[in-house]
């Protein structure tokens, strides 16, 4: 059936603001989506309470609501517009939780609007345990054994049924206490009775113990006709017992034999055959048993999901908008596969590389968290890295992290405490892939590290084969290491810091070495089908050739002026999905500009990854070696290092010095702003005022220092973001201890100490600059006191209680210190105001935050301004804004630590908040802000 | 000589195209005509495959030989059937719990001589622009004119009969003989799950040399007839042709796959032609114009029908079509119980979504 022609208009419901577990794949998602009607000449009306979405920009939608997501909100659109159809798959579960309830109180049907790409019921069937299991039952498809005991002798009965090991899980339980897995029948009576009583219903849940098992998962779709493809089938490094959000995971499955994948894609298709009727995307996870092939299912979702967005990016394959054409009609066959052009939708993507992702937790920001994996996700964000083999991917993705790692292994970052080691692998945290790493190069034999680890002895195996390198490698210096292992050392992802690392010399010569020898990156396109056909879309990875017969590079440098934007990263606390709005609209503006856009981004749930965002999309580490080889093969003009966080900005000092042009304010002024004893001079100059402060390298001048200034003082890390290491002390031994924290986390670090204005008011500014003119897009005011880091707090834009004086004081600040600082670009101040005088807490020239909820707030693309003023393109004074001021817009600050019971939620100066959504009132008797305003002391700590 | 990680080999192309990698499988030298196969799973089954005789695979899948092998259970025939093969990364550690043996090990006990650490991907946008042509692999010879002279000696595909090499030398009897149906399978080099999935319908099988007569085959009495895949040219297989349209007149159902669906295209009167690089791999998307549903096959061929001809055909009707290229995938010869498709619905490796197709093949004899 080609499109329906009945669905003219279609609500799309985001998943609003970042939380553990729902994060900015859904912008993708949404986008995509967005986009993929658009074209069709659909109407699209869109609602995220998230501001810093793709999604929620005018160029996605032909209205966009940035409401709360709640049932009063959707009625207050459908009472606004014709709508058809809603898309609620696009957004998550909160978009699939809104319709539910949407549907149960019978909205879509008062409003005639049909539910598209997800049958309600499938969703019932998939989320209820019971139903789920009853229905793979009918079907054949194997599943966990097991069921709810509510009695001593019913949970006896159960164990009989389902044998050992088993698993005892507790109903009602915060963070599964009480419960745990019974290896020895011996054991069961205690453990049940203990489970018995730890649940406030009494009830246990007895099911068998698939620990240990492999696991997989396939990302289906399927249209109105009933075909379906496998888009991709991902194996999980880590085995059952981890989330696979918190899992390492490799595509395609890396030990299935096609006997068991077929099983597994029967089942797959015939589970999503079973729920539903639906056109859309759908992911389905299996255990299989590594010794006897047997293969039971975990669980289906039929949306698109975290997986889905990987698989995206992994294949090239376009999920989130093929499935918004299937939502609307379309069947496969009738669509063709966006990166070929030539070629049908309908097929099954060949790869011919490797991906990994490797999760992005930070533990660090939750004081007290329980730090061990397990069935409930904790990961913040994810990096994929791509390459010609495991090791190579593997490697990239760690080199990805920004966790001052420099890949796996060859850091001289070992664990070298062999109990701890023993325990990390059996306890899997954060850290554990780092820890296989060290066991094997500690010695731990390879059968003690899988039975602890139950990891699949081919990727033990090449792990095993790496370290085996770095040990190669160490038996040499510079001078003397053969061309072969450098060769190989390269081909398996090592980068040029590990090996110089384990040779003892500079990142540099190595490099120099290398090159010298023609051991160069060359770049391979993701073209969906394993070269079979010809690619149109520009999506690059870099692998090094394997002898020096086969140099095939497929990214042909243009000779067009083109432009490097570096992206953020994986996502973490601090630095989130505000950075890859900025990113995503440096990329278009300057496409509007006529440069050839080149993006350089590791993070595979964000939209500046899209094929179809920036001209050449190069999917690689944001890491030095790798950004400064696309740079030699590209030869940009310039690289835009102010839009990617904290992640591109480091790296502009080396760019600088290597003499490549960093478009929009200079390295100088960058460095001038981080280095605090240099700014406040300036600021002293200027004749602003600045809370007392000072620099020490160690404990001992701290101290000295704190007398001087007097207590509170606020003691932070240089070239940090997010507020990371930052905290408030009240006196000597505090701040001896804080000072030890910072300098064994980060060695060699200036450490600032500032004296903290007690009770004062907290405000920023963003603003525009051309390095003469200076144009103040936005003024917040913050609800909370300042003392807790401006990402946490609610901010007010325009300013609420501040007097006229005050923000002329404000006002008058910013303009000097972006003229001053040469700014070219954006610029955020952050002032601490106290008896009517504004003191400057920071300068940072670069994209901040709150840029996206400004553009929301006053509906003008100010990072596509700034963008342009970075290029030389334009002046400030070429603009002609027209802010749309109504009311006021509150930036609501969102935590995610319910997902770590046993933290306290307090704040301070270092940001906690994963996610954010924006408010808007009409004034200040506004039932929100009173609340709010109410409780601002309510949680502030040190 | 034993083969280490570090044994050398080399991959010279017809066109003189070289590569260096390193030598799998057997120490020695081979030619054959190179291909490849975009499948990401199904090694064992694809080298075990006689349709690929006289071949030497390109495996692009980044990884190779990670689980192991099956000795007999997944293999499609007796032995490893490729000429050779060539990949990115080989494995000789394998993960699976079941598995019989290391790919290395099977390789070398069955004579096969591979090479691995090739950029493949080069290799085939190499193959993808220039065509198919002729190659050799070798871990012994390095000199180059050496290597021209041996790959001189490899014959051309195009104008080769080899069924009749890779097929049963003696009839045999398969599935149970009370079942409900007979099944004569002209064997022009058949897939053992080709086999089963007619066994595991009911069919009692007897399988017969390629070069059978029509009569000795017409004794047995079957309710059906099977024409298998195989390798080859089908254009230089008169006999199978001459069979297969007395099969037709017999009007008893005829079902052919791959080869012999090329095979039943000549007994309609329309010819093939070699393809440019022909279609190897297990994601080809396919389109039943009779049911309007669509199924992702697994494929080996490097001829096919030309779709001009069965355009115009008053003998027989396009059934299947390819969605890439729009190149034939199936036909029904008219007025008769037979037809007949490219693709492979046994699958073995790859998806099972055209396993349909011998259900109808039943429901025709029904």
């Amino acid at each position: 059936m080609p499109k329906d022609l009945s669905i003219r208009s279609v609500l799309i419901i985001g998943s609003g603001p970042i939380v553990i577990g729902q994060a900015c794949e859904f912008d993708y998602s949404g986008s995509q989506a967005a986009r993929s009607l658009l074209e069709e000449g659909i109407e699209v009306i869109l609602i995220n309470s998230n501001p810093a979405t793709i999604m929620t920009d005018p160029m996605n939608a032909d209205h966009v609501y940035l409401k709360p997501l709640d049932r009063a909100s959707i009625i207050h659109i459908l009472e606004r517009h014709q709508i058809d159809a809603v898309l609620p798959t696009m957004g998550g579960q909160t978009a699939l939780n809104l319709a539910i309830d949407c549907e149960e109180a019978g909205v879509w049907e008062k409003y005639g609007v049909k539910i598209i790409g997800v049958d309600i019921k499938a969703i019932e069937t998939t989320e209820d345990r019971e139903k789920f299991r009853l229905k793979m039952l009918e079907l054949g498809v194997g599943v966990c054994k097991g069921r709810t005991a509510r009695s001593f002798l019913e949970g006896k009965e159960i164990a009989q049924e389902t044998g050992f090991p088993l698993v005892i899980r507790p109903s009602f339980t915060l963070g599964g206490t009480g419960g745990g897995f019974v290896n020895d029948p011996k054991d069961f009576d205690a453990a049940l009775n203990k489970g018995l009583h730890a649940s406030p219903t009494h009830e246990v849940l007895v099911e068998q113990s698939i620990m240990g098992w492999k696991e997989y998962e396939l990302e289906l779709l399927r249209d109105n006709l009933g075909n379906v493809i496998i888009i991709c089938s991902i194996e999980n490094f880590d085995p059952m017992g981890i989330h696979t959000g918190d899992s390492i995971t490799v595509a395609p499955a890396m030990t299935l034999p096609d006997t068991i994948y077929q099983r597994m894609r029967d089942m797959a298709i015939m589970m999503m055959n079973a729920i539903g009727k639906f056109a859309g995307g759908c992911n389905v996870q299996f255990a299989l048993n590594p010794e006897t092939d047997e293969i039971i299912a975990i669980e289906i979702n039929p949306r698109v999901s975290r997986s889905s967005a990987l698989a995206s990016k992994a294949t090239g394959y376009p999920i989130a908008k093929i499935a918004a054409k299937m939502a609307i009609g379309y069947n496969l066959d009738e669509l063709s596969n966006a990166i070929t052009g030539t070629t049908s939708a309908y097929f099954e993507p060949a790869l011919d590389y490797v991906i990994v992702k490797v999760p992005r937790w930070n533990f660090d920001k939750f004081k007290g968290a329980d730090r061990s994996l397990g069935l409930q996700m904790k990961s913040v964000g994810e990096t994929m890295g791509i390459g010609r083999n495991f090791q190579e991917a593997l490697q990239k993705a760690c080199q990805s992290l920004e966790i001052k790692r420099n890949g796996l292994g060859a850091d001289g970052k070992e664990l070298r405490d062999q109990d701890a080691i023993m325990h990390s692998l059996a306890n899997p945290s954060w850290n554990r892939l780092f820890h296989v790493y060290d066991a094997f190069k500690m010695g731990i034999s390879f059968k003690t590290i899988q039975q602890l680890t139950r990891i699949d002895k081919w990727f033990l195996n090449q792990i095993e084969d790496l370290v085996r390198v770095e040990k190669e490698i160490e038996r040499f210096t510079l001078a003397s290491i053969p061309t072969d292992l450098l060769e190989e050392a390269k081909h398996k992802g090592f980068a040029d810091r590990q090996i110089a690392h384990a040779l003892r010399c500079l990142e540099s010569e190595v490099y120099d070495k290398r090159n010298n020898l023609g051991i160069k990156r060359l770049y391979k396109c993701v073209d969906t089908c394993a070269a079979e056909f010809e690619a149109k879309t520009p999506y690059y990875y870099s692998t090094f050739g394997q002898s020096t017969d086969s140099m095939d590079n497929e990214s042909k440098s243009s000779d067009r002026k083109k432009v490097v934007v570096l992206g953020s990263g994986p996502n973490r606390i601090g630095q989130g999905i505000e950075f890859d709005y900025s990113c995503v609209h440096g990329v278009l503006a300057a496409k509007e500009a006529g440069y050839e856009t080149i993006m350089i981004n590791s993070n595979p749930e964000t939209v500046s990854t899209d094929f179809d965002i920036a001209d050449k999309l190069y999917f690689e580490p944001v890491f030095w070696e790798h950004v400064y080889d696309i740079i030699q093969h590209e030869k940009p003009e310039g690289v835009i290092v102010q839009l990617g966080g904290q992640t591109a900005l480091k790296l502009a000092e080396k760019l600088s010095k290597y003499g490549i042009k960093i478009l929009g304010t200079s390295f100088e002024a960058l460095d001038l702003a981080e280095d605090r004893g240099a700014f406040s001079s300036l600021l002293k100059d200027l004749d602003i005022p600045y809370p007392k402060f000072g620099v020490c390298e160690d404990a001992d001048n701290a101290v000295l220092l704190g007398r001087e200034l007097g207590y509170p003082l606020l003691v932070r890390p240089s070239y940090v973001l997010g507020g990371q290491s930052m905290k408030i002390v009240i006196n000597e031994q505090e701040l001896e201890q804080h000072v030890v924290d910072i300098l064994r986390d980060i060695p060699g670090n200036k450490i600032l100490l500032d004296h903290f204005l007690e009770n004062a008011i907290e405000a920023e500014a963003d603003a525009i600059c051309d390095g003469e003119d200076v144009y103040i897009i936005g003024v917040m005011e913050h609800i909370e006191p300042a003392g807790i880091h401006s990402g946490d707090s609610h901010s007010v834009l325009p300013p609420f209680d501040l007097s006229e004086n005050v923000i002329k004081q404000i006002e008058d600040h910013t303009k000097k210190i972006a003229v001053a600082l040469k700014t070219k670009g954006l610029l955020n101040i952050q002032f601490a105001v106290k008896n009517e005088v504004v003191y400057i807490i920071e300068a940072n020239p670069r994209a901040s935050r709150t840029v996206p909820f400004i553009c929301k707030a006053y509906q003008e693309p100010y990072v596509n301004y700034a963008t342009k003023v970075m290029l030389g393109d334009k002046k400030v004074k070429d603009f002609d804004f027209k802010p749309v001021k109504k009311g006021y817009a509150i930036k609501i600050p969102v935590f995610s630590f319910n997902k770590f019971p046993n933290v306290n939620m307090e704040l301070g100066p270092e940001m906690k908040s994963t996610g954010e959504a924006i408010y808007f009132i009409d004034d200040l008797k506004d039932e929100f802000f009173r609340k709010v305003y109410g409780e601002r002391n309510l949680y502030l700590s040190r | 000589m034993k083969i280490t990680e570090s044994t050398p080999a080399v991959l010279l192309l017809q066109d003189g195209t070289l590569f260096h990698g390193k030598a799998l499988g057997k120490i020695g030298t081979h030619g054959g005509e190179i291909c490849f196969n975009t499948g990401m799973t199904g090694y064992q089954e694809i080298y075990t495959d006689p349709s690929y005789a006289g071949q030497v695979i390109i495996n692009t899948t980044a990884h190779i030989g990670n689980y192991g092998v099956m000795d007999a259970e997944e293999a499609e025939s007796k032995q490893v059937q490729i000429a050779g093969m060539v990949c990115n990364e080989f494995s000789s550690v394998n993960s699976r719990f079941t598995a019989t043996g290391s790919l290395q090990d099977y390789l070398e006990n069955a004579g096969i001589v591979g090479i691995s650490g090739i950029d493949t991907r080069a290799l085939v946008r190499h193959i993808r622009t220039k065509g198919v042509m002729n190659c050799l692999i070798s871990s012994e010879i390095f000199d180059l004119p050496t290597l021209q002279q041996e790959l001189a000696k490899v014959p051309d595909m195009e104008g080769l009969e080899l069924s009749s090499q890779v097929c049963t030398q003696e009839t045999y009897f398969l599935g149970d003989a009370n079942a409900d149906f007979k099944v004569a399978v002209l064997d022009l080099g058949v897939k053992k799950s080709i086999l089963s999935n007619l066994t595991d319908r009911g069919c009692y099988l007897k399988v017969f040399p390629a070069k059978t007569s029509f009569d000795e085959i017409a004794a047995w009495q079957p309710d059906g007839y099977f024409v298998s895949n195989g390798p080859g040219d089908p254009a230089v297989m008169p006999y199978a042709v001459e069979t297969v349209s007395q099969f037709l007149a017999s009007d008893k159902p005829v079902f052919g796959i791959c080869l012999g669906h090329q095979i039943l295209a000549q007994v309609c009167g329309l010819s093939t032609y070699k393809m440019h690089n022909g279609h190897r791999g297990l994601n080809h998307p396919v389109k039943n114009l009779e049911t309007g549903l669509s199924e992702i096959t697994s494929q080996n061929h490097g001829f096919a029908v030309r779709m001009e001809e069965l355009s115009a055909s008053s003998q027989a009707t396009l059934t299947h079509i390819n969605l890439n290229d729009q190149t034939v995938e199936g036909l029904r010869v008219n007025g008769k119980k037979a037809f007949s498709v490219q693709h492979h619905p046994e699958a073995s490796p790859g998806p099972h979504d055209s396993r349909y197709l011998f259900d109808q093949f039943i429901d025709l004899m029904k």
